[in-house]
């Protein structure tokens, strides 16, 4: 086994196990520290597998920002929702991926295709983004357009949201006074 | 010389069910989009495992791809789970029953 092999094995056993963890913890902010784990060893694995470029972008997106934003949300709730445990369909979910993974495995084994070596190879940031704006710039335009209405759709929601937290305060108190009224006679 | 495509593909299998059991098993609506975030994660392991192996940037240009659907769909739903969790106070899907008021 080469080096390269070695240091495959070895991510991808950090990246499996730091998911297992992430999927089976109760509360969600030790899933997200799992899953930052998870997500540096599947940088470092592109970076092996010959993607610089993305490599450094999973570690600024995923792991940065999209975690972050995650964490962000846990710390708004201003409640841990921990109490909140599996569905009770959770033995044909497990049943259902353990198919999945079982079909995958009988189809990777019978592809012949599937047993050729990667061969070590780099393709340059440069190269990359020359193949993308020649080849895919209209896709480029439309995840632009695409970040637009997601910028104006959060807009609104958080307008949405204050309104909203005011009309629920509003009903608490009539609430309240409802009960007082009927508490007082 | 790193590993058979066959290896890095079953890895690529391993964490995407994973990601799908724990996208139908929880309860929780934010580890419901924490799921969905490992299943790409693992679909973009396939990719570029494919573009190294065919020597086409291609492959890489699509998990670009995935990273920036991703950022959008987990920033517009988290959105929508604190906007819900303000409204009705719980995180668990079958309480949203505000309709039936």
């Amino acid at each position: 086994m080469t080096l390269y092999g070695a240091v495959f094995y070895v991510l991808a056993l950090v990246i499996g196990v730091s998911t297992l963890l992430a999927v089976t913890r109760r509360q969600p902010i030790h899933a997200v520290l799992y899953l930052i784990v998870a997500f540096l060893g599947t940088a470092a694995l592109f970076y092996l597998l010959g993607a610089p470029l993305l490599a450094a972008f999973m570690v600024i997106v995923y792991a940065g920002a999209i975690m972050v934003v995650v964490l962000f949300a846990i710390m708004l709730l201003q409640r841990s929702p921990r109490e909140l445990g599996l569905l009770p369909e959770w033995g044909p979910a497990t049943l259902l991926g353990v198919v999945f993974l079982a079909v995958v495995a009988a189809m990777v084994f019978e592809d012949p295709g599937s047993g050729s070596v990667l061969r070590a190879a780099v393709a340059r940031p440069g190269n990359l983004g020359h193949f993308l704006f020649d080849r895919y710039w209209l896709a480029i335009e439309i995840v632009s357009v695409l970040f637009l209405v997601v910028l104006v759709t959060l807009i609104q929601l958080g307008k949405r949201e204050r309104e909203g937290t005011e009309k629920s305060e509003k009903r608490k108190v009539e609430h309240e006074e409802g009960k007082f009224g009927g508490e007082k006679p | 010389m790193i590993v058979p495509l066959g290896h890095v593909y079953l890895l690529a299998g391993v964490v995407f069910s994973m990601g799908l059991v724990c996208l139908v098993a929880r309860r929780n609506l934010i580890m419901t989009l924490v799921a969905v975030e490992v299943m790409m994660n693992g679909a973009g392991i396939a990719f570029v495992a494919a573009a190294l192996r065919w020597q086409l940037v291609g492959g890489q240009a699509f998990v670009l791809f995935i990273l920036a659907v991703a950022a959008a769909e987990v920033s517009v739903g988290l959105a929508l789970v604190v906007n819900l969790y303000r409204q009705t106070g719980s995180l668990d899907p079958d309480r949203y029953d505000i309709l039936k008021e």
